[in-house]
């Protein structure tokens, strides 16, 4: 079975139709790559996996682990191993970044039926997370990404993740705002991830990236379908010669 | 025009009522009694304030208030005893002084353990003895035309005088409770008045809380700050769910002083909470916050008037409301820059976060100003809890409630900072997130 089964999924918001019978499978272990042009409906895929609530599903299912998410809230799916790096980290005055990590990762442990976790024993998760993403401690200290820069924003996004634990991860855009050695680090922060039981949905412009994270597959998402799957070798190909032939292909 | 006879209300005949049987055994010389009578003749004239009365207009006092409870009596041994356990802030360590009923108890108080350059004095004795401190009671109200705060004055029979020596630094706090312990209600007029010397530091906390009966509070606090003093207030407001509670800050700031004060509203069915602050010095930097958590059909009114009387001064007042259920939250607030008060800078917000459709938010930021060469602002905003931010929390695996208590308290917590006491902070903080843990 597939950790992840989109089934024909039409998405609207507004009224606009943006994903129009989008069918994808993520196996255990996977790592597969989204690719297509702006606009072709690659955030709003990943928020309605997420579950922001502005999209209106007209068709189709989504099953985590051969069950519907269709119907679960944001954090339930959270607990439920599910992550989304944003393409856009937001910035929560006030909330200060360890007490909002603790208390996620408390409040998906306690879902799932697990204890909290000791404080010192999150203490040592943040700390080794941190080192190993080249994230200044400091930076912990301040609100969830207040005066982070766009980079640093994408890098404490993959830590998150590694804090969590995710059993899906999908990372729109995560390589975008990152220099060449941030891009190696945050790349090789989710390459210390990757395992039979874990899943990446990872969506880029760039082969740059999948140079570093290297794919089991690629789709292209094209006007709200996937137009075309392939192997990492897709990836070069669209480096080469755009998107021009699945815009007028799904049109 | 002549003025019309307005019919008296319960509240107002039980007030004249009132004070003609209390008159004669209210404490004081013939000074005392007559600025009382002065204060008197003014409610009388003016009535219970009105919604036709700017100053009023969100918060009907003749509405609100029925009927005027009786003057509250010096508690008994018994009800100093069930008072006992009544200690808010018990953990700061403190100058702790209690009000009970409106009347100081020196049972409840630690009168003992005060500082270099600082006497504290109970005001009834004070007037009672015709201690020479009592000249200082009334000067500032004196410059103030606000009805409640005469009431306060008609009535004040109790409280604290409270001088700090030039130079002098007060380590601890100074923790006044306001606590009212009876079953039945009635009403306490109880009345503070601190002096602050020329460097001198200090920091007065004062808190209000009581029991289930409809009581009434009408409470004020007569501030001189000299110059280069540095005081900081905090006033919490957690009145029985019932009460009506009005205070009032009378501040007068000299020069080169610095003045942090913050009022932390979430008890009280109605209060009117009222700010004024004269800066009569250059040089200084005030910090006037506030923060109320209502819910159900509570209603807090904060009313400042910031008073630049003299240029070169700098005020910064934020406000912040939560508001859930039917409850109403008012920021009424006025910065006056008088034609001298060159190079004033004054900025304030007030920001209200309505958690439930019913609640209501109004505010009325104001500036009048008469100089040309300041830097004023203001600005006011109400609204829901940000979906884009809940949804972020949410994504991270935490549920609705304690999403929204994050960034409730994040909100909260941005005009508490103000806070120099980093106990008092955290203890406030505490208490935001107990109001918030009752919500779910
Ligand atoms: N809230 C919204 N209201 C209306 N239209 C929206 C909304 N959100 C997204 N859209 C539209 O949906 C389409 C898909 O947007 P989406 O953000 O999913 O694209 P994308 O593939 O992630 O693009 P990019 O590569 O630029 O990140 C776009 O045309 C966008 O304008
Ligand atoms: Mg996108």
């Amino acid at each position: 079975m597939s950790l992840l089964e989109i089934k024909n999924l039409h998405v609207e918001i507004d009224g606009k139709k943006i994903l129009n019978g989008l069918s994808l499978n993520v196996e255990k272990g996977q790592v597969a790559a989204i690719m297509g042009p702006n606009g072709s409906g690659k955030s709003t895929l990943a928020y309605v996996l997420a579950g922001k609530e502005d999209y209106d599903v007209t068709e189709g299912d989504i099953l985590f682990d051969g069950e519907s998410i269709l119907d679960m809230d944001p954090d339930v799916r959270a607990a439920k191993g599910l992550f989304l790096a944003f393409q856009y980290p937001i910035e929560i005055p006030g909330v200060a970044t360890m007490n909002f990590l603790r208390t996620a990762l408390n409040a998906q442990r306690k879902a799932r039926g697990e204890g909290e976790l000791s404080t010192p024993e999150f203490l040592k998760r943040v700390r080794e997370a941190a080192a190993k993403l080249d994230i200044d401690p400091e930076m912990l200290k301040r609100s969830v990404n207040v005066g982070f820069s766009g980079g640093e924003k994408k890098r404490a996004e993959v830590l998150q993740m590694t804090m969590f634990e995710p059993r899906l991860a999908i990372l729109d855009e995560t390589d975008s705002g990152l220099d060449i050695d941030a891009l190696k680090i945050a790349a090789d922060g989710v390459n210390r991830l990757r395992s039979p039981e874990r899943s990446f949905l990872v969506i880029t412009h760039y082969q740059r990236l999948l140079d570093h994270i290297v794919p089991d597959v690629v789709h292209v998402l094209s006007k709200g379908r996937i137009v075309r799957t392939g192997g990492k070798e897709l990836a070069l190909e669209l480096e080469a010669r755009g998107y021009a032939e699945y815009q007028d292909e799904a049109a | 025009m002549a003025e019309l006879t307005v019919v008296k209300t319960e509240a107002e005949k039980g007030l004249a009522d009132a004070f003609a049987a209390a008159k004669p055994k209210l404490p004081g010389g013939g000074p005392v009694a007559a600025m009382r009578e002065a204060a008197f003749r003014q409610f009388q004239a003016c009535g219970l304030p009105n919604r036709r009365v700017e100053e009023y207009k969100y918060t009907d006092l003749r509405a609100l208030m029925r009927d005027a409870k009786p003057l509250a009596a010096p508690p008994s041994k018994a009800a100093i005893e069930a008072a006992r356990d009544r200690k808010p802030f018990d953990e700061l360590d403190a100058i702790t002084l209690t009000l009970l009923n409106g009347s100081f108890v020196p049972e409840l108080s630690d009168l003992s353990a005060t500082a270099a350059g600082l006497t504290i004095v109970p005001l009834s004795g004070a007037l009672a003895e015709g201690n020479a401190l009592v000249a200082k009671v009334g000067r500032l109200a004196a410059g103030n035309d606000d009805v409640m705060v005469a009431l306060n004055t008609a009535f004040l029979n109790d409280g604290l005088i409270v001088e700090v020596a030039d130079g002098a630094a007060i380590d601890r706090p100074i923790l006044v409770r306001h606590v009212f312990g009876d079953a039945s209600a009635a009403a306490t007029f109880a009345r503070l008045v601190l002096t602050v010397g020329k460097g001198a530091r200090v920091h007065l906390i004062e808190t209000f809380c009581g029991s289930d009966a409809d009581y009434q509070v009408n409470a004020a606090l007569e501030l001189a700050i000299a110059d280069g003093a540095h005081v900081d207030h905090v006033k919490v407001i957690e009145d029985g769910g019932m009460s009506l509670h009005v205070s009032s800050l009378l501040a007068d700031i000299g020069a080169h002083a610095r003045f942090n004060d913050f009022t932390f509203i979430t008890g009280g069915a109605a209060v009117r909470n009222q700010l004024f602050v004269r800066f009569g010095g250059e040089e200084t930097v005030a910090r006037i916050h506030g923060a109320s958590m209502l819910k159900a059909r509570q209603h807090a009114d904060t009313t400042l008037v910031a008073d630049h009387a003299v240029g070169h001064c700098q005020s910064r007042e934020l406000f912040k409301s939560v508001l859930d259920g039917e409850s109403r939250g008012v920021f009424q607030g006025k910065i006056i820059v008088q034609p001298n008060a060159q190079k004033t800078d004054g900025k304030m917000a007030a920001h209200a976060l309505l958690l439930s459709e019913a609640a209501e938010a109004d505010a009325k930021p104001e500036l009048e100003i008469f100089a040309d060469d300041v830097v004023c602002g203001h600005g006011a905003t109400a609204g829901a809890l940000d979906e884009d931010l809940l949804f972020y929390l949410r994504a991270r695996g935490i549920p609705p409630k304690e999403a929204e208590a994050l960034l409730i308290q994040a909100f909260i917590g941005e005009a508490v900072e103000g806070i120099e006491h980093a106990g008092l902070r955290e203890l406030l903080m505490e208490s935001a997130a107990r109001w918030l843990a009752a919500r779910s």
